[in-house]
């Protein structure tokens, strides 16, 4: 299990070292140990998994802060990487961003949630809306006995997201269904590949201990509910989709999606992430990039890229960016393009092409001369790819939510009562055209 | 609100101060200083001198300051345990106190505190806590016993703290069960031999409950526990199977890797004609997709862990190329561990992308992903015979690039395309030549320099080329002075005339300048073999190649089921078992597969078809080895195959010369009893071991130093296996031994043993003067007369033999232990071989035991020297077994019937006076119950399993 776990800054001083086993030895060998060999280490960080003298040492990186779990024995390596995103989320909820002052202004509370999430190198509870209600830094000496017994039940319980007795004047529910679209495309247009990772996230601000239950236009179940009415799963098969894989907050009954496909939770209070998605299939590409590069000559590129949305007129693209890498001995651009505006950076070596609205089945054109330093450096340039970002108001994988149904039996609201708010964002993961 | 203030007191006098303050009646000042402590402790100082102060400040019902000062504890307690007492009052009470959350703090700061004088304080607080009526305070006990196990682990057991333990996996509480589970499993870890979690089927139950209710890191626990059972049989598997895979939808990538590597295991017990099996392949591969988009360093994880399951069950992701493409903002490490997955998963279906995405590789900017992207598109042209040519193609095309560490890597990969398509691709060799100069790593250069003596009737230069690269030969690394050296006899034996001179050259550098034995003795090897016999130097430098194989960089097989069984732990990241990198008692049990159902299984599956279905004569396909290896390469290159090389001239041995035998068949049996043994006893692991990257080399590279027994090890290659029957057996095929085949068996007449043998001469001369003579064996068999043949052996005609034996011959421990090593003399050469006697020839005829001493030595005989075996299907009573044993010397001392049962009790002695004792279970008048149970005990175990095998042989025949 973890023997320690330390904190540095940039430079490689620890902010926060706490060790939990003997085995990892001295503690100041182990914590130099990783300064020298990780962060001091000129060359880019090869593996997240470095051992040195026989001591793992797992690591990662939030903006400048390394969080390092040390240990000497066969540990859960996924374990350990999923406990330090965990430890992230937990500060992050506790302090907001994760940064050496913030660190240094609340050293005491993390050495306070340290203890309490990670015994003897075990983690334990670690859902910030059952740590919130015990570690505060306020101290809790007004508790009655009751709450006591309650938070210690909610900590070790089945349900230890939710706490009992929330109350809501109004009951009230946000859905995003948040959808990141992938491309490679090569020059040509053909897809190499292409997928779609979506998350829910739910917002829920229910009273009591809601049963929840929340459907989508699964192909599968709309396929099994279908095999009566052949009339309506015409209908609606038209609209399902197939969904490789999902994975879903610790909330849902998992033996329960096995069995019956159905997703059922008692949610946790406020903002989490109900599930994670993935499919592949008919895929909607809200964007397609066709490339033209053309060398003229050795100090000369010819670029012209042309952008086509591809979704209904009504709906409109927003904060759409094209990036068109140059190469590193670019002395000089001139760019015109039809619409938006496009900037050569050469910080970035990139044509960065900037549109604040598009709307669907539109097109859009941009040209570029590229000058180039003559070299003589042998090694040809690599031509990374023009890579797209952008964000519209649907659901590239074509996900549907079909209901969310709340029950709560014991407080006295119905399932009409409850407020609900459904939202599609579709984003741009790694969209990119070869050229 | 800001703590960062207490970081930057860095004024002289500091300790002082913080005195003061510590002492302070003011609370608030109080918590202030002790913050400050703290954090002069995280940044390092040395505050340890104020430890009396600060453990004054811990009786306080201010949780927040307990906590502070409960931390400071934990670093310093060790350094002053004398001091470190005075907290135990506090501690004791804080266990008792009315807030649930005060009691587990106590316990759990207390097992922290590694003091001996605190932890005799913790045991009576701890007994309480882990009844605890709340479980928050139950959970954090649990783990506090592994906390005192690891302090003395004496201590936990004598207070039956684990009995304790055991009881809450029977909890009400998930959390409680999963903390408990945890500390068991860790504890159990540092006793592999007690059954502390004793899992058997309710408690496998309880875990499965708990498994659907507890948080994902008690699912993890669970599940890594639930690993290390075996279920009795496959229904069982599958059953657990079924609870199992709803986990694959976990959020925790955790979660998911570890329900994968329950699945993985138990998989092995499902039939593979089972629907739910193919169910169960198909449910895999999504989880393991959706893996590949978590955070990177979890990818990292995933991506090593896949590339084990893709070489145990290649068929879970055969259709899943795509998501192993390389992005181009991945991290380094995730980029170099999809390219691999994607090499092991190219096939002929998606070659045609793999080998567009491959070449696009090839021109990003990391030297060693480009590196190892065009080495993948060298693997594709091996495994995927139809894309070679474009393959070949696109080498060149990257060759022309002329980037020097490309071109290095193309030219390796391209001599391994040559080895696998001979005849094919020469023509690309111009192109190589043109960059010989280019070449500054020695793989790169002793690659090239293989190529130049491969095909030196191809290439008009070859001499001055493999001169040119002479010239600075000592500065050369070993494995290019071994290729070099090679390459220029193999130049020689091509083109003996213009070359003479600088074979000469090469072989006095390598014999009389070179401080490197394996140089000196390869020299030396080369020398003889040319001055004595060119043509055998011919057969031997030049002979045909055996294939290579088309998989590269495999994991041995044992060590893969082995890693299989750690999938998601350090081990699976390494590739390496925990034994490699963890020290002390922890994590070196190796862990092991369950065994395949079915017999027939084992050998259709596929990962270990090969070696179970081969002949142990038969050599596999060698392997190309992984990077580095080069030398072990080079050997097999040059000697690879098996060339029938009189081991020793054979007109000057007599065959009385035990030395000679010694010596000579220790070095040619060495090698295959190991593959023998691997097969015989059927265990594919073993068996699979034979010949695989990993054993390659150093099966390789222990006999270079031996100089000439290298060239027996290869000569000896095909020893035909004895095997358990009394008919005769061919011991020696014609085509081994020069047309004379022997075949035979062993016998015990009149309290003698007698070799009985069969010579047939399948020649076409007579053959002569035949003698016999024994390796050094278990029991000290060896001829108690001289062989008799008196006539010569005419060609097709057949002699039969008895030879009489003895067992006062020297004695040496074979493996297997009835294996006899034989050499064969006659008029043509010396021939070897070896055999497996059955065991009950060494049953000799005084071997009733008095009952009484049974029942003494019985007793006296350790439990542990008791094996176990099942006789299956024999239709006997309890008298015709005792007098079928009878007459092979094994005497019933008593006979009794308990419970409508037969036992017999028998004994019987080896020659060399070893006794084993048999109990035999016969079940009389039940048809359908026709297994005999028999249990040996002997006070030199390993012969049971010979003596059970013994016992099945008579007890059927």
């Amino acid at each position: 299990m973890i023997g320690g776990l330390f904190i540095y800054n940039h430079k490689g001083e620890v902010l926060i070292s706490r060790v939990y086993r003997d085995d990892i030895g001295n503690r100041r060998n182990a914590v130099d140990a990783f300064r020298v060999n990780v962060i001091h280490a000129r060359q880019q960080v090869r593996s997240p998994v470095t051992n040195i003298a026989r001591t793992s040492f797992f690591h990662v990186k939030r903006s400048n802060i390394w969080l390092a779990a040390v240990t000497k024995q066969n540990v859960n390596a996924a374990m350990v990487f999923e406990f330090l995103y965990k430890m992230c989320d937990v500060m992050t909820s506790y302090f907001g961003k994760i940064s050496e002052e913030n660190i240094k202004n609340n050293f005491v509370l993390i050495y306070e949630l340290l203890d309490e999430i990670l015994d003897f190198g075990y983690p334990q509870n670690s859902e910030t809306g059952a740590l919130k209600t015990f570690i505060t830094q306020q101290g809790i000496k007004s508790q009655t006995k009751e709450e006591q017994s309650q938070i210690t039940s909610q900590v070790t319980g089945q349900i230890g997201w939710r706490r009992e007795g929330i109350k809501y004047r109004r009951n009230e529910l946000f859905l995003d269904v948040l959808e990141s679209v992938n491309l490679l495309m090569s020059p040509q247009g053909q897809v190499l590949s292409a997928h779609v990772s979506g998350r829910v996230v739910m917002k829920s601000y229910l009273s009591g201990m809601p049963e929840c239950k929340f459907g989508m236009n699964d192909k599968i179940v709309i396929e099994k509910q279908g095999k009566g009415t052949t009339d309506e799963s015409a209908k609606s098969g038209k609209q399902s989709i197939a969904i490789d894989d999902c994975t879903f907050h610790q909330c849902v009954r998992l033996s329960k999606f096995e069995s019956e496909r159905s997703i059922s939770f008692i949610p946790p209070d406020g903002e989490y992430e109900l599930m994670r998605y993935r499919t592949t299939k008919d895929i909607i590409l809200p964007f397609r990039v066709i490339p033209l590069v053309r060398e003229v000559g050795r100090t000369k590129l010819e670029v012209k890229v042309v952008i086509k949305s591809n979704f209904k007129p009504s709906l409109l693209a927003q904060k759409i960016e094209v990036r068109i890498p140059t190469p590193l001995n670019t002395s000089g651009v001139q760019v015109i393009c039809m619409k938006g505006k496009a900037k050569y950076k050469a910080s970035e070596n990139a044509i960065v092409w900037k549109i604040k609205r598009m709307a669907g089945m539109k097109e859009s054109q941009i040209s570029a001369e590229i000058e180039l330093l003559p070299t003589n450096d042998k090694k040809k340039w690599a031509r990374p790819p023009i890579s797209m970002n952008f964000e519209v108001p649907f659901a590239p994988s074509g996900l549907k939510v079909r209901y969310l149904k709340v029950f709560e039996p014991k407080l006295n609201y119905s399932d009409h009562d409850v407020i609900k708010w459904v939202r599609y964002i579709g984003r741009s993961g790694i969209y990119e055209t070869r050229c | 609100m800001t703590d960062s203030k207490y970081f930057t007191t860095t004024k002289k006098g500091e300790i002082f101060e913080l005195k003061a303050e510590l002492n302070s009646d003011k609370k608030e000042k109080k918590k202030e200083a002790v913050k400050k402590v703290i954090a002069s402790m995280t940044v390092g100082k040395d505050v340890s001198a104020l430890f009396p102060d600060v453990v004054n400040c811990m009786q306080t019902d201010n949780l927040e300051l307990k906590k502070l000062v409960y931390l400071y504890l934990m670093n310093y307690a060790k350094s002053q345990p004398d001091m470190a007492i005075m907290a135990v009052n506090t501690f004791v009470k804080d266990c008792e106190d009315p807030n649930p959350l005060i009691r587990a703090l106590a316990v759990r700061t207390m097992g922290c505190i590694r003091v001996d004088k605190i932890t005799e304080y913790l045991c009576e607080p701890l007994r309480k806590c882990l009844k605890d009526e709340d479980p928050y305070v139950r959970k954090t006990a649990a783990v506090c016993v592994a906390k005192l196990h690891d302090i003395n682990a004496q201590l936990v057991e004598d207070q039956g703290f684990l009995d304790t333990l055991k009881d809450l996996i029977s909890d009400s509480n998930p959390m409680v069960v999963a903390n408990a589970v945890a500390a068991l499993s860790e504890i159990a870890e540092s006793h592999p031999n007690s059954n502390l979690l004793d899992l058997n089927p309710q408690t496998i139950n309880k875990l499965l409950t708990a498994l659907n209710e507890c948080t994902e890191w008690g699912q993890i626990f669970i599940l890594d526990c639930l690993a290390n059972y075996s279920p009795k049989d496959d229904r069982e598997a599958q059953s657990i199977c079924e609870r199992v895979t709803p986990r694959l939808s976990h959020a925790n990538s955790a979660v998911v890797l570890s329900a994968v590597k329950v699945l993985m295991k138990f998989m092995e017990m499902l039939s593979k004609d089972l629907d739910y099996y193919g169910t169960l392949l198909k449910k895999l591969a999504p989880p393991l997709v959706t893996l590949l988009s978590a955070e990177p360093e979890l990818q990292y994880v995933a991506l090593r862990n896949i590339n084990l399951i893709v070489q145990k069950r290649p068929e879970i992701l055969k259709h899943e190329m795509k998501v192993f493409f390389v992005k181009y903002n991945d991290p380094i490490y995730v980029k170099l561990e999809k390219l691999d997955i994607m090499i092991r998963l190219a096939s002929q279906a998606n070659i045609a992308q793999v080998l567009a995405e491959l070449k696009e590789y090839a021109t990003e900017v990391d030297v060693d992903f480009v590196r190892k992207a065009v080495r993948a598109i060298g693997r594709c042209a091996i495994k995927v015979e139809q894309s070679a040519e474009r393959c070949v193609s696109t080498l060149l095309d990257l060759i022309q690039t002329k980037v020097n560490y490309v071109v290095q890597e193309a030219i390796i990969v391209i001599k391994d395309i040559f080895r696998k398509y001979p005849n094919k691709y020469e023509s690309v060799i111009a192109t190589l030549c043109e960059n010989l100069d280019s070449l500054d790593e020695p793989e790169a250069r002793a690659a090239m320099i293989w190529i130049v003596g491969e095909y030196a009737e191809r290439i008009d230069n070859a001499d001055e080329l493999l001169e040119s690269f002479l010239e600075g030969f000592h500065d050369e690394s070993t494995q290019v002075q071994l290729q070099l050296l090679t390459a220029i006899v193999k130049l020689f034996l091509k083109k003996p005339t213009e070359t003479q001179e600088l074979v000469q050259q090469v072989l006095s550098l390598a014999t009389q300048d070179s401080d490197n034995p394996d140089l000196r003795d390869r020299g030396y090897i080369y020398w003889r073999l040319l001055s004595t016999d060119p043509v055998a130097a011919k057969e031997v430098v030049l002979a045909e190649k055996p294939l290579i194989s088309e998989e590269t960089d495999l994991i041995e097989p044992t060590l893969l089921d082995e890693l299989i069984c750690h999938i998601g732990t350090l081990a699976s990241v390494y590739h390496k078992p925990p034994s490699a990198f963890v020290e002390g008692s922890r994590g070196v049990q190796h862990k092991r597969l369950p065994p395949r159902s079915g017999s027939n299984e084992s050998t259709e599956s596929p990962d270990v078809a090969p070696s179970a279905t081969a002949q142990p004569s038969e050599q596999q396909p060698a392997v190309i080895p992984s990077q580095g290896d080069l030398l072990g390469d080079l050997l097999n290159l040059d000697l690879g195959p098996p060339v029938n090389v009189p081991p020793i001239p054979s007109s000057t041995v007599q065959m009385g010369a035990m030395d000679l035998l010694g010596g000579g068949l220790d070095s040619l049996m060495g090698d295959e009893t190991e593959g023998l043994g691997g097969d015989l006893s059927g265990s594919p692991a073993i068996g699979a071991g034979y010949g695989t990257p990993a054993v390659m080399p150093t099966s390789l590279n222990a006999p270079i130093g031996g100089g000439l027994s290298e060239l027996f090890d290869l000569g000896g290659m095909g020893m035909p296996s004895g095997s358990f029957v009394a008919p005769k057996t061919i011991w020696l095929p014609a085509a081994k031994a020069k047309g004379l085949e022997i075949s035979g068996t062993f016998s015990r007449r009149m309290g003698h043993i007698y070799m009985d043998i069969s010579l047939m001469n399948k020649a076409m001369q007579v053959m002569t003067d035949f003698a016999i003579q024994f390796n050094r064996n278990s029991f000290g068999m060896a001829p108690a007369a001289p062989l008799q043949v008196n006539a010569p052996l005419a060609p097709n005609q057949t002699i039969e033999a008895s030879l009489p034996l003895n067992t006062v011959g020297p004695v040496m421990k074979m493996d297997p232990l009835t294996n006899l090593q034989v050499a064969v003399k006659n008029n043509i050469d010396v021939f070897y071989f070896s055999c497996l006697y059955p065991i009950n020839m060494l049953f000799v005829e005084d071997g009733k035991m008095d009952r009484q001493i049974f029942l003494a030595t019985w007793k006296d005989i350790p439990n542990e020297n008791e094996v176990q075996f099942q006789i299956k299907d024999c239709h006997l009573n309890a008298d015709a077994v005792t007098n079928k044993l009878q007459s092979n010397n094994i005497f019933t001392v008593a006979k009794r019937n308990v419970e409508g049962q037969d036992m017999l009790y028998q004994s019987l002695k080896l020659t060399n006076g070893i006794w084993i004792l048999a109990e035999l279970r016969i079940q009389p008048g039940n048809p359908n119950y026709t297994d005999l149970e028999l249990s040996l005990k002997c006070r030199a175990p390993e012969v049971s399993q010979h003596v059970f095998q013994a016992y099945e042989v008579i007890l059927k025949n």
